[in-house]
C-alpha cells in the first residue's frame, strides 16, 4: 500500500492535492482513500491530508502515521511541531518539499535517515501566484510514485478544478504537469510501505488513568490570557508591514480595526505589529488611509521581520 | 451503474438521490453540512426533484421531518451531535407518531469539553427513542444503507424512522470507492412509498400524537413500538438478502469477518471496525485464531445473531467508542445482557475496551495488544478489568495544557 501525506497551510490547495493525487490513482486502476484533516479552518493554518492507495480494498482508516511519502508545500512548516510534518519520517520514507535549501541540508538539519527531495518554488510574484502551492507539488507527488502516467494526473486535475473558470484550470494544471515532467529523475522512487506486522510490534505504552479531583480533572482555563501562549503569527502566508515614512500616526485606524488586538500604538503613536499574534488577515491594509500598510509575503519577509 | 470516488456525506447525498425524496428539512452542523450541501446543489440545478426548506434549529427540523412524514411524502434529513440532541425531544415524539423517515447522523463526540472529532455517544443518546439504528463502516455502506433504511422504515410491519450514523472525519470528509447504483435498479428495490392509512391533509384534519392518561393506553402505544422495532429484525433480513440479490452487496445485521473458526473474537462498531479488520487480517497472518463481529444494526439489537456469532469463543475484546460515565461500555453492556439471556454455555471471557473517544486513533498496535489480552484472559478464565486505551504519553499531554490552564490538584502543587 501506499501511503502519502500532504502538508500545507490552509488556503494552499492541501484538500484539492490529495484529491487530484486520489482520483489519479483511482483512474491507474488502484483503490484509493483520500481525506482532509481540518483543526481550525482558517486560510494559513497547518491542515494535512492524507491519500492511501493498494491494489486490494483498504481497511487502515485515519491518520497515516508511517508514510512512504511526505510532500510539504510550505517550508516553513517543517519546524513547527503543531504541523506534524515529521511525524513516521524514517530511513525509507521520502520527504518532498517546495524549497530553495539544498536536500543534503536538509537531511544535516533534520538529522533525517530517509530521501529529501526539493521541487524549485515557482518562478514569478510569490505574492500574486498564478497557481496554487500545491499545484506544483502533486505533479511531483505523482512522478515520485511512478505508477500514474502524464495522462491519468491530467484528467485528474480537469476533474478535480472542473469548478475553477478556464484561466485558472489551465494555470494549475500546466503547473502540475511541468512539476510532473521536471521530477522526472525520480519517476519510482517511493517504495510501498509494509504493514505494521502482527509479531514484532511495539505494545503500546497504556497506563491505567488514575482519579482526580474536579479541580484539576475538569476541562477549564483557570488562568486568563492563555491565548497569548498561541502563537497565532504562525498561520501567515503574507504580512502587513508599516511603512513610518508615510504612516499620518492616526493612532488609532489600524490599532481599532485589527480583529487580534495585534497592533499597539505607542506614546509617539507610532503603531508596532505584534508578528507573533498577527494572522495576516490585513484588515489594516484595507483601513489605512494614507495606504502606509503593505502585504509582503513570508517567504520574501526579512528575517529581521521575523518573530 | 458507476464506480466512483465519493466521501461519506456525498454517499449520503446519492442515497436520498436515489430515493427520490420528496422533502428535505435541514439545518447546518459540522460534520453533516456537505450532505444538505450537496442535496441543494442538486435541487438547484434541477438534477434531482424536492423540496429543501432551511429551518431555525434542529428542534424545529426534526418537527417539520415528522410533520411532513404524517402527509406520506418521502423524507430525509441529517444533522450531528449537539444537533441531534438539540433535537432530541421530537425525536421521541415523532417516533411515537408511527410515520416513516430517514434520518442520518453524522457522528461526533458530546460536549463538554468541546471537540469535532467522532465518537457514538450522541447516536446512542437516542438510542432509547423508538428511531431504528443502522451504523456503517464504509462509504459504500452509508449509501446502500439510505436505501435499505427506507424499505425498513416503510415497511407496514415495521413503519418506524430510522437513523443511519456513519462516523465524522473517518467517513464523513473521507473518500473511498463507491458504486452509485442505477436510478432503474433503485426504483426497483425501491418502489415509491405506500402510506397506507397515513395521509395527513389540511382539508381532512386529524390528530397526531394525542393524549392518554392513566397508563394503560400508553403502555399498549409503547410496547406497539418495541414490538415493531423487534419485528423489524426479520424484515431487516429480508430486505438485506434482496438487496444482496440485487445489487450483490450483503449488509447482514451483524457483518463477521473470519468469525466462524475463530477462538477469539473483536466486536466494534463503526468506520473503526474496518481498522480492527485489517488487525484481525495481520494476525492471522501469525496463526492466531481471531476474528472480527460488527453489528450494523443497534436498534434493533441483534441479540440472537450476536449470541450464535460468540457461541463457542473462548475470548471476546468488545471496544466501545463510547462511555456511558457510572458504567462503561453501552455495547460491552447489551453485549453482555444478550449472552446472559441464553446460549452461548459455558459463557466466553468478555473484555471491555474504551477506545476511540472523540476520534482519538486506534493503532494497530493497540488492537495487537487486545488480542493478547483476551488470550491470556481466557487462559485463566478471568475477565480483565476495562480499559481506558490512554497511554502515559497521552497523559503527559494533558499535564502540559493543565498547566497552562493553571489546573490544580489537591495540593494545589500545580499552581505557580
Amino acid at each position: 500500500m501506499y501511503r502519502i501525506r500532504f502538508h500545507g497551510r490552509g488556503g494552499q490547495g492541501i484538500k484539492t492535492a490529495s484529491r487530484i493525487l486520489g482520483t489519479a490513482l483511482f483512474l491507474a486502476g488502484f483503490e484509493v482513500q483520500d481525506a482532509p484533516r481540518y483543526g481550525a479552518e482558517r486560510r494559513g493554518a497547518p491542515i494535512f491530508a492524507y491519500v492511501r492507495a493498494d491494489r486490494r480494498p483498504i481497511n487502515e482508516r485515519g491518520v497515516i502515521t508511517r508514510p512512504d511519502l511526505v510532500a510539504v508545500a510550505d517550508e516553513s512548516l517543517v519546524s513547527l511541531p503543531m504541523a506534524g510534518v515529521r511525524q513516521g519520517l524514517d530511513h525509507h520514507a521520502i520527504l518532498l518539499l517546495h524549497s530553495a535549501t539544498p536536500p543534503d541540508t536538509w537531511q544535516q538539519r533534520l538529522n533525517l535517515a530517509g530521501p529529501v527531495i526539493t521541487l524549485a518554488l515557482p518562478a514569478g510574484d510569490p505574492g500574486r501566484p498564478s497557481h496554487t502551492p500545491a499545484a506544483r507539488l502533486v505533479g511531483a507527488a505523482a512522478r515520485l510514485l511512478g505508477s500514474i502516467d502524464r495522462q491519468a494526473l491530467e484528467e485528474a486535475v480537469m476533474r478535480e478544478l472542473a469548478a475553477l473558470d478556464q484561466d485558472d484550470l489551465a494555470a494549475n494544471l500546466a503547473a502540475t504537469l511541468a512539476a510532473y515532467d521536471e521530477t522526472a529523475a525520480h519517476h519510482g522512487a517511493v517504495r510501498e510501505g509494509a504493514p505494521i506486522s502482527a509479531l514484532d510490534y511495539r505494545p503500546p505504552a497504556w497506563l491505567v488513568l488514575p482519579f482526580e479531583e474536579a479541580r484539576r480533572a475538569a476541562p477549564a482555563i483557570h488562568a486568563a490570557a492563555t491565548s497569548v501562549a498561541v502563537n497565532t503569527g504562525l498561520w501567515r502566508t503574507a504580512r502587513p508591514v508599516i511603512d513610518l515614512h508615510h504612516c499620518h500616526r492616526c493612532w488609532w485606524l489600524c490599532s481599532t480595526f485589527c480583529p487580534e488586538s495585534a497592533i499597539a500604538v505607542g506614546d509617539d503613536r507610532s503603531p508596532a505589529i505584534d508578528y507573533d499574534h498577527c494572522k495576516g488577515c490585513m484588515v489594516c491594509v484595507a483601513q489605512c488611509p494614507a495606504h502606509a500598510i503593505h502585504v509582503r509575503p513570508e517567504t520574501a519577509a526579512d528575517q529581521g521581520e521575523r518573530s | 451503474m458507476t464506480r466512483t470516488l465519493l466521501t461519506g456525506n456525498g454517499a449520503a447525498a446519492w442515497g436520498a438521490r436515489l430515493a427520490r425524496i420528496d422533502y428535505v428539512p435541514a439545518f447546518p452542523i459540522t460534520p453533516q453540512t456537505e450532505i444538505i450541501e450537496t442535496l441543494a446543489g442538486w435541487i438547484d440545478t434541477g438534477a434531482m426533484t424536492g423540496r429543501l426548506v432551511t429551518m431555525d434549529s434542529e428542534h424545529s427540523m426534526v418537527t417539520a421531518a415528522g410533520a411532513a412524514a404524517t402527509t406520506g411524502v418521502r423524507v430525509f434529513s441529517a444533522t450531528s451531535s449537539q444537533g441531534l440532541l438539540y433535537g432530541m425531544e421530537m425525536l421521541y415524539a415523532i417516533a411515537g407518531w408511527r410515520a416513516p423517515l430517514v434520518l442520518i447522523n453524522v457522528s461526533r463526540g458530546l460536549a463538554s469539553p468541546i471537540t469535532l472529532e467522532p465518537d457514538h455517544n450522541d447516536v446512542l443518546a437516542a438510542r432509547d427513542c423508538g428511531f431504528l439504528q443502522i451504523h456503517c463502516a464504509t462509504c459504500q455502506e452509508v449509501l446502500d444503507s439510505v436505501l435499505i433504511a427506507y424499505r425498513l422504515a416503510e415497511d407496514r410491519r415495521v413503519r418506524l424512522p430510522v437513523l443511519v450514523n456513519l462516523d465524522g472525519f473517518y467517513l464523513s470528509f473521507t473518500r473511498e470507492p463507491v458504486v452509485v447504483p442505477d436510478q432503474e435498479a433503485v426504483d426497483r428495490f425501491l418502489p415509491p412509498h405506500d402510506p397506507e392509512n397515513i395521509a395527513f391533509r389540511a382539508e381532512t384534519p386529524m390528530s397526531q400524537g394525542v393524549a392518554v392518561l392513566g397508563g394503560s393506553a400508553y403502555s399498549y402505544f409503547r410496547y406497539q413500538m418495541h414490538l415493531a422495532a423487534a419485528k423489524a429484525l426479520t424484515v431487516y433480513d429480508e430486505i438485506a438478502h434482496e438487496f444482496a440479490d440485487r445489487f450483490g452487496r450483503c449488509h447482514e445485521a451483524v457483518e463477521c469477518h473470519h468469525a466462524d473458526d475463530a477462538e477469539y473474537l473483536l466486536v466494534m462498531m463503526g468506520s473503526f471496525a474496518t481498522k480492527a479488520k485489517e488487525a484481525v487480517d495481520r494476525l492471522r497472518d501469525q496463526g492466531l485464531a481471531i476474528g472480527l463481529v460488527r453489528p450494523r444494526l443497534i436498534r434493533p439489537f441483534p441479540a440472537d445473531h450476536l449470541r450464535e456469532a460468540l457461541a463457542g469463543k473462548k475470548g471476546v475484546a468488545v471496544i466501545d467508542q463510547n462511555l456511558s460515565p457510572g458504567q462503561g461500555g453501552i455495547l460491552h453492556t447489551e453485549l453482555a445482557a444478550a449472552l446472559s439471556q441464553g446460549r452461548p454455555r459455558p459463557m466466553p471471557v468478555l473484555a471491555s475496551f474504551i477506545g476511540g473517544l472523540g476520534g482519538r486513533n486506534i493503532g494497530a498496535e493497540e488492537f495487537y495488544e487486545m488480542a493478547r489480552v483476551i488470550v491470556e484472559a481466557a487462559a485463566t478464565g478471568r475477565p480483565p478489568a476495562p480499559r481506558l486505551l490512554f497511554s502515559d504519553e497521552e497523559l503527559r499531554e494533558v499535564r502540559k495544557l493543565q498547566a497552562v490552564a493553571r489546573a490544580a490538584g489537591r495540593t494545589g502543587e500545580e499552581r505557580p
